[in-house]
């Protein structure tokens, strides 16, 4: 070893020629001529349905061997992804991203492939919704994701609680009362009078990252990425809307995803939750096979529409073949596939083909009374008009700062004590 | 040049001159050695020990995100934010509590329980395996369970309080009730384990002692607090010792405990949030790592402060202590 070292170190210094690196490293240029296989790695959490989808891209694709790196849950996968990023190195060749970490992502796309150049030309905007394909864009332009799968927001509720309290109880009915969020807490109002202790909703968080979700500008301004909390007015409106619903006992006052919310849908603790397209599944695991029948699901949000959860594909700078994972995350992404994905793990596509398809539109729930979940969410998917731009931390302001403000208020802070603690949480974070 | 000394690699070695370079080797050996064959602890601690220490300060002076390719110097403005920091002392003062909370009851259920296990019980090793039970549970596993019987709505111990005609308690947003319940799941997990270290103490304690004190009339009582207790005192110490390290350190229970699940926050105004789940979330959500840097250099002086008083305290009683 040593001894072959040496001669190749002689034979450099005297002939010049670069002979000796070629045998010890493969190739430093991207294989697009792909001679020899090319091994590709695909890191996604959760599930993507992504399993026989990677079966067949390999037996299409005889040069490419795929290996699939799956993560349990998003919160790890993320700060995982995040610090490899940092590392410069780790990542899978095409590695997943959620909506709500995209933020910290979109922040540092010189470390990403711009999908634009390098991808198929195929793969171009008019494939996806268009709020969906511009969220996966930076500041300045690039493309850093496919998008894959969408969570557009309905509204559940439980027929026989609205019954109860006199309010109508038909999905085709109740679009009224879902109209605004003014329609929204005003029936919240007559339902709390006469419901008989329940509450209207799960928690007051859920109902708020929504309202803001809406909104022109989040938490970051898109100019200047200074912070937008005390500036932007509408924020301030929201709090005051969700906080006053709160005081006037709306609230089940449960956290999100805690053991206690999930037993507050055993309970029939609340009347209405906000729903994005996963949530069903989330509501009949939870609520159980006791409840089938009660709940229902209408094709009408407050103010519209609005989006919760999906995902992109991205290609990082370091990976070893952008152009072949370019190429896989393409395909992945293609309409047929993510309807093939849906019919496998049910991630709703974010494809505007895939939303047309009979298949998907046909779909049906037996739990909610046998509603067309697949042209309900399909319907509310078009209903979202535009990609709020999510600057850095974003999702963090979200998570850390608004939610547990919110919660506190449901603990029995003020309202105008909790918006204090919110702004000086979110200036401490963004600093 | 490079041909040349390609050439002299070829040439055949010189005849060796035996003695010199063997002599040199021996007295190389005598001198080197040693410190090659305690090198690798010292090697070791310099990698995983030492350099992330170091590192750790450097790294306090900047202003660091992760993945930013140029961090500013800021100097020791990282501290002088932390010590104006309201939620530092906040979860300061919450790791105190926890720790007095869990380290106390602990200590005092560990002699007595130690003081049952050392009388003469039917099949004494199985009790002793018992209290050591709850320290061989899987740590997250008590903290999703423990977080489950303290939830406010829908949580046992609410229920049963309901059932005796108590108040219910919201364990996650009373600040004290939220302290006692973490206090209670690192004292399930620990006081056993405490207990056998405190059994071993008092089964090395001579038995001749006691007889003499029977001999001189001491009931019971008397000979626990006379004799056993004063005899404890260097395992005591020890025990305070090991759960004061641990206490400042607790990370896993609180984090646990929060109702929204992965959440760093410790409650929604940080009402139950440590020092080190303050750091954890700092670096690593928030990834401000000079900061977090900060509150980790902080941290380890704090500690190394109240060691320092434990180790002077442990001196004393060391000197002073013994049976009179």
């Amino acid at each position: 070893m040593l001894r072959s070292l040496l001669t190749c170190a002689s034979v450099l210094a005297l002939t010049a020629a670069a002979g000796c690196a070629s045998s010890s490293t493969p190739s430093d240029t991207p294989s697009s001529t792909a001679n020899g296989p090319v091994e590709l790695t695909i890191a996604t959490f959760g599930k993507f349905g992504y399993e026989d989808l990677l079966k067949q891209y390999e037996q299409a694709h005889p040069n490419v061997k795929i290996t699939a790196r799956v993560t349990g849950q998003g919160g790890p996968f993320h700060q995982e992804f995040l610090t490899k990023l940092a590392a410069g190195s780790g990542l899978a060749d095409v590695q997943a991203l959620e909506e709500g970490h995209l933020s910290d992502f979109l922040d540092k796309a010189d470390k990403f492939n711009d999908l634009a150049e390098i991808g198929p030309k195929d793969a171009d905007a008019s494939r996806w919704l268009p709020w969906k394909f511009e969220a996966g864009k930076s500041k300045g332009g690039k493309l850093i994701g496919y998008g894959t799968d969408v969570g557009p927001l309905a509204m559940c509720y439980r027929k026989d609680m609205f019954a109860a309290a006199g309010l109508p109880s038909e999905p085709d009915k109740v679009k009224d009362l879902f109209a605004t969020w003014d329609s929204y807490f005003a029936a919240g109002d007559t339902f709390v009078q006469k419901g008989g202790g329940k509450a209207w909703f799960d928690s007051a968080s859920q109902i708020f990252n929504s309202m803001v979700n809406q909104l022109d500008t989040g938490y970051i301004n898109k100019s200047d990425d200074s912070l937008a909390i005390e500036s932007n007015p509408k924020i301030k409106q929201a709090w005051d809307k969700v906080t006053g619903a709160v005081t006037r006992n709306q609230s089940a006052k449960l956290t999100a995803f805690s053991n206690e919310w999930n037993s507050g849908f055993k309970q029939g603790a609340f009347a209405t939750k906000i729903c994005p397209s996963w949530m069903i599944g989330v509501i009949k695991e939870q609520a159980g096979p006791d409840n089938a029948g009660k709940w229902a699901v209408t094709d009408a949000f407050p103010e519209g529409g609005g989006n919760w959860g999906g995902s992109y594909l991205t290609v990082p700078k370091q990976s070893k073949h952008p152009k072949e994972a370019a190429e896989l995350a393409a395909w992945l992404t293609a309409p047929e596939q993510q309807l093939a994905a849906f019919k496998a793990a049910g991630p709703f596509p974010s494809q505007v083909k895939a939303i047309e398809a009979p298949e998907l539109l046909a779909t049906t729930d037996a739990y909610f009374g046998g509603a067309k979940t697949g042209e309900i969410f399909a319907n509310q998917a078009k209903k979202v008009t535009k990609a709020q731009y999510k600057g850095p931390k974003d999702g963090q302001i979200q998570e850390n700062v608004t939610s547990p403000a919110l919660a506190a208020v449901e603990q029995g802070k003020s309202p105008a004590d909790g918006w204090q603690q919110a702004v000086d949480g979110a200036k401490k974070l963004v600093r | 040049m490079t041909l040349k000394e390609h050439v002299r690699t070829d040439i055949r070695p010189v005849p060796r001159q035996r003695k010199t370079p063997r002599d040199r080797l021996a007295r190389l050996d005598v001198k080197a050695s040693p410190y090659l064959y305690i090198a690798p602890f010292f090697v070791v601690f310099a990698v995983v020990g030492l350099f992330p220490l170091l590192y750790t300060g450097y790294v306090s002076l900047f202003r660091w995100e992760l993945g930013s390719d140029n961090p500013k110097f800021v100097g020791l403005h990282n501290y002088a934010e932390l010590f104006a920091d309201d939620q530092f002392y906040k979860a300061l003062t919450n790791t105190f509590s926890i720790f007095l909370l869990s380290s106390g009851p602990q200590i005092v259920i560990a002699v007595l329980l130690a003081a049952l296990l050392n009388a003469r019980l039917r099949m004494p090793t199985a009790w002793r395996v018992g209290v050591l039970l709850p320290y061989a549970a899987s740590l997250v596993a008590i903290g999703i369970i423990f977080a489950n019987l303290f939830g406010p709505n829908y949580g046992l111990v609410n229920s049963v309080f309901e059932a005796l005609g108590l108040d219910r308690v919201d364990w996650q947003a009373n600040r004290f009730a939220s302290h006692i319940a973490i206090a209670i799941m690192v004292n399930w997990r620990w006081t056993g384990y405490n207990t056998l270290i405190i059994l071993a103490a008092m089964k090395a304690i001579p038995k001749e002692l006691y007889e003499a004190a029977r001999v001189d009339g001491a009931s019971g009582v008397r000979q626990f607090f006379s004799l056993t207790l004063p005899l404890l005192r260097p395992t005591l110490i020890f025990v305070i010792i090991t759960s004061t390290i641990g206490g400042l350190q607790i990370f896993t229970e609180p984090k646990l405990f929060d109702a929204l699940p992965g959440s760093n926050n410790g409650g929604s105004t940080n009402q139950f949030q440590t020092v080190t789940l303050y750091m954890y979330q700092t670096a690593f959500e928030s990834q401000h790592f000079g900061y977090a840097s900060a509150i980790a250099w902080v941290l380890f002086l704090v500690i190394l402060l109240i060691a320092s008083v434990n180790f002077l305290l442990t001196r004393r009683i060391a000197s002073t202590g013994g049976p009179s």
